[in-house]
């Protein structure tokens, strides 16, 4: 859950410090950006799945109800049952009281976002259940006592000297001299010891990348194959799922999943894609016997009618993450919220309030390159611009920030004004710069010049020198 | 919290309201009813489209691309010839666990007297298994593999070695060709507890972007295609 930092600049300046943390946010671009880059570019039809994929979330949204009530029906008649929760709080209890009635000790869980929005392993801990999560990246974070860093890669910010330091400490029964140095070693290892957890598990628990209408399935997609194991193995599955997941048709799941995958990670497909559909039939051999879906709202039917209504298409795939200079240089952990980055800096807000995020859409050059990047075609900056005016129509801002914003827009709407204070200001900075050209101080930019040089303009604007230009007739 | 009833009224009316639509609005229940019976296709990549052996070779290709071991077998003799060698090759004892799929049962079984078979869903001492998909989409090299007794999903994920078998003539270009299938058997709006869609073996690469195979699932999947 989100703790409404007020301290998003010390805990980035204390990331941008990190040389760990900074080593490992380079696998980052090593890992997905290239990746993506090259997946896109074998499959020519990208852009049109791009304006499908819109399409398909835009005409399911405006009619969101109505699929909800098909969803709804269709999954009782496979035999399992669908749980409205209008808030985290909600679905926090109804997931608890399904556990004590599936008689649980031990939960496992897939990945999941969602339950992370809603708090939910803390919730179900404190009720003296045992809750494990599987994927090898949430269950590093969940041992190291953190919350994932990134939305599809929640390790991303560790090293894997110290995955084998917290290895060595959680399985402690494991033999010493035991080598732990390549990641291989460590993948065997959670291999070996989550298997005991999938087959001793009571419930497992999974998110939904889609639901599907037709059908009444939800669809999970893994590499790993530990959704599946926590879906097939326990008596009881119960799906966490938020109301904007849901597509009409499985065509209209195969157009977004041939776009999460290779926004995501750079694959075609991910390893395992899993339409789940209600609890075991009649002559099956395997499969929980309990199938449950709790269906989130907790905002999203707010935003349905509010400017961040776009939002609701985003596939969580973390392209945007992965493209941003921002989370490039501080990592996810920075932001203080469950989902970071620029598809997280327009999120936050709405479900902790602007006045407890109010850095997070601030943090942002609107380079643009999250929404050139998303499948899913949303405008983070768009958003992002309507966070701040929003923040400022409520009077969030410190005085400083107000007053010099005031300032600027008095002269920016006076031509004659602007133009003479720029000459000024950047006849000032030339001048102070010297020969070296670059400013190491200068008043009122501390924020800038303390952790870096301000390259300092060469002594006339563009507007003087376009002016003189013209006026001897070379333009 | 309040009844599963109440909160239930609750979101979709808070969904109606942010939409500004009525409950009992006609036309867009009709739009809703038309898309679920029509269930219109998007756009299909070019490459879904290949036909004959140059679709086995795409399957082929994307499959080995994301780590499976691929072997055509003309004859059914010689798929139960690639199992008895595979499980050789990675030094796994000749014990083989699988479901009651009719078409598995008709190899010939004689032709590997050594391979030792059991029936049902696996557990966690079962290290080889064999599947058949019902379908396969070349676009991406995916297998679907539909949940019951003939072939029980826990195949699919307790053991290291997996082995699927599909037939030439069940491999088509696309996804959506490939759910078409799957309605056929099903019908429409109705699927299997289960469908796993598998395109690889498992792989992991949450440590420093480091790709290890065997990550939860099968270390190492075998896709024989049959004809």
């Amino acid at each position: 859950m989100g703790n409404g930092r007020q301290d998003f600049k010390t805990d980035a300046a204390h990331a941008l410090a990190d040389t760990a943390l900074q080593k490992a946010l380079q696998n980052v671009k090593r890992g997905f950006v290239v990746k993506r880059e090259a997946a896109r570019a074998k499959l020519p039809e990208f852009d049109t799945l791009r304006e499908d994929a819109r399409a398909i979330k835009d005409h399911t949204l405006s009619h969101l109800d109505l699929y909800l009530e098909t969803y709804e029906r269709k999954v009782a008649e496979s035999g399992g049952s669908v749980h409205y929760a209008p808030t985290a709080a909600d679905a926090r209890a109804i997931i608890l009281k399904l556990c004590q009635e599936a008689g649980a000790k031990l939960v496992t869980k897939g990945k999941s976002m969602v339950s992370e929005e809603i708090g939910l392993n803390a919730h179900l801990q404190a009720a003296k259940i045992e809750v494990v999560e599987t994927d090898l990246g949430e269950y590093i974070v969940q041992l190291r006592g953190e919350r994932p860093s990134h939305i599809i890669a929640p390790g991303i910010h560790l090293n894997k000297e110290t995955i084998e330091a917290d290895f060595r400490r959680a399985h402690h029964r494991l033999p010493r001299e035991r080598r732990l140095d390549q990641a291989q070693y460590l993948v065997a290892e959670a291999r070996k010891v989550l298997r005991e957890k999938f087959l001793a598990a009571d419930v497992g628990i999974t998110g939904a990348n889609l639901l599907i209408a037709e059908t009444g399935s939800s669809v999970i997609v893994t590499n790993e194959g530990n959704g599946d194991l926590t879906s097939t193995l326990p008596r009881t599955h119960i799906v966490i799922a938020s109301i904007e997941k849901i597509v009409p048709t499985l065509e209209d799941a195969c157009t977004i999943l041939r776009l999460l995958a290779r926004s995501a990670t750079g694959q075609e497909i991910t390893t395992y894609t899993t339409f789940a559909t209600g609890p075991r039939r009649d002559r099956d051999p395997d499969g929980p016997s309990a199938y449950h879906v709790v269906l989130l709202d907790n905002g999203r039917s707010e935003m349905l009618g509010n400017e961040f209504a776009d939002m609701l298409r985003c596939i969580r795939c973390g392209a945007c993450l992965n493209h941003c200079p921002v989370y490039g240089a501080i990592g996810g952990h920075a932001y203080g919220s469950v989902y970071p980055g620029p598809m997280g800096a327009v999120l936050t807000p709405q479900l902790q309030g602007i006045d407890r995020a109010r850095d997070l859409p601030n943090a942002s050059s609107f380079c643009g390159r999250c929404e050139a990047v998303c499948p899913m075609d949303i405008p983070l900056p768009d958003m992002m611009r309507t966070w701040r005016e929003r923040d400022f129509a409520r009077g969030n801002p410190p005085f400083s920030e107000r007053l010099f914003l005031k300032m600027w827009a008095y002269a920016a709407k006076r031509p004659l004004v602007y133009h003479a204070l720029a000459n000024a200001i950047v006849l000032f900075m030339a001048r102070r710069a010297g020969a070296r050209g670059r400013l190491s101080r200068l008043p009122l930019a501390k924020a800038w010049t303390g952790t870096r040089d301000l390259p300092a303009p060469q002594g006339r604007t563009f507007h003087s020198l376009y002016t003189r230009a013209r006026r001897r007739g070379r333009v | 919290m309040s009844a599963p009833e109440e909160t239930r009224a609750a979101v979709l009316d808070r969904i109606r309201a942010a939409l500004g639509v009525a409950s009992l609005d006609h036309a867009r229940r009709t739009a809703v009813v038309r898309r679920l019976e029509r269930h219109p296709r998007g756009t299909i990549p070019s490459r879904a489209t290949r036909r004959g052996e140059e679709r086995v070779a795409l399957l082929t290709d994307m499959l080995t691309k994301q780590g499976a071991d691929v072997s055509r077998v003309p004859t059914q003799k010689e798929a139960v010839g690639a199992i008895a060698s595979y499980l050789g090759t990675c030094n796994l004892p000749p014990r083989l666990r699988m479901g009651a799929d009719r078409v598995l049962a008709a190899l010939p079984w004689r032709e590997a007297w050594d391979i030792e078979r059991s029936f049902g869903r696996a557990g966690p001492g079962d290290r080889a298994s064999l599947s058949r998909a019902v379908v396969a989409a070349a676009e991406t090299g995916t297998l679907f593999l539909v949940s019951g007794p003939d072939n029980p999903t826990t195949l699919n994920f307790l053991p290291e070695a997996h082995t699927i078998l599909i037939a030439a003539s069940d491999i088509v270009g696309s996804y959506e060709e490939a759910w078409d299938r799957v309605r056929a058997i099903y019908g429409q709006g109705t699927l299997p507890r289960t469908v796993n869609l598998i395109s690889g073996p498992s792989r992991t690469a949450d440590i420093e972007q480091t790709i290890v195979r065997g990550a939860h699932g099968p270390s190492r999947l075998l896709v024989l295609i049959l004809g």
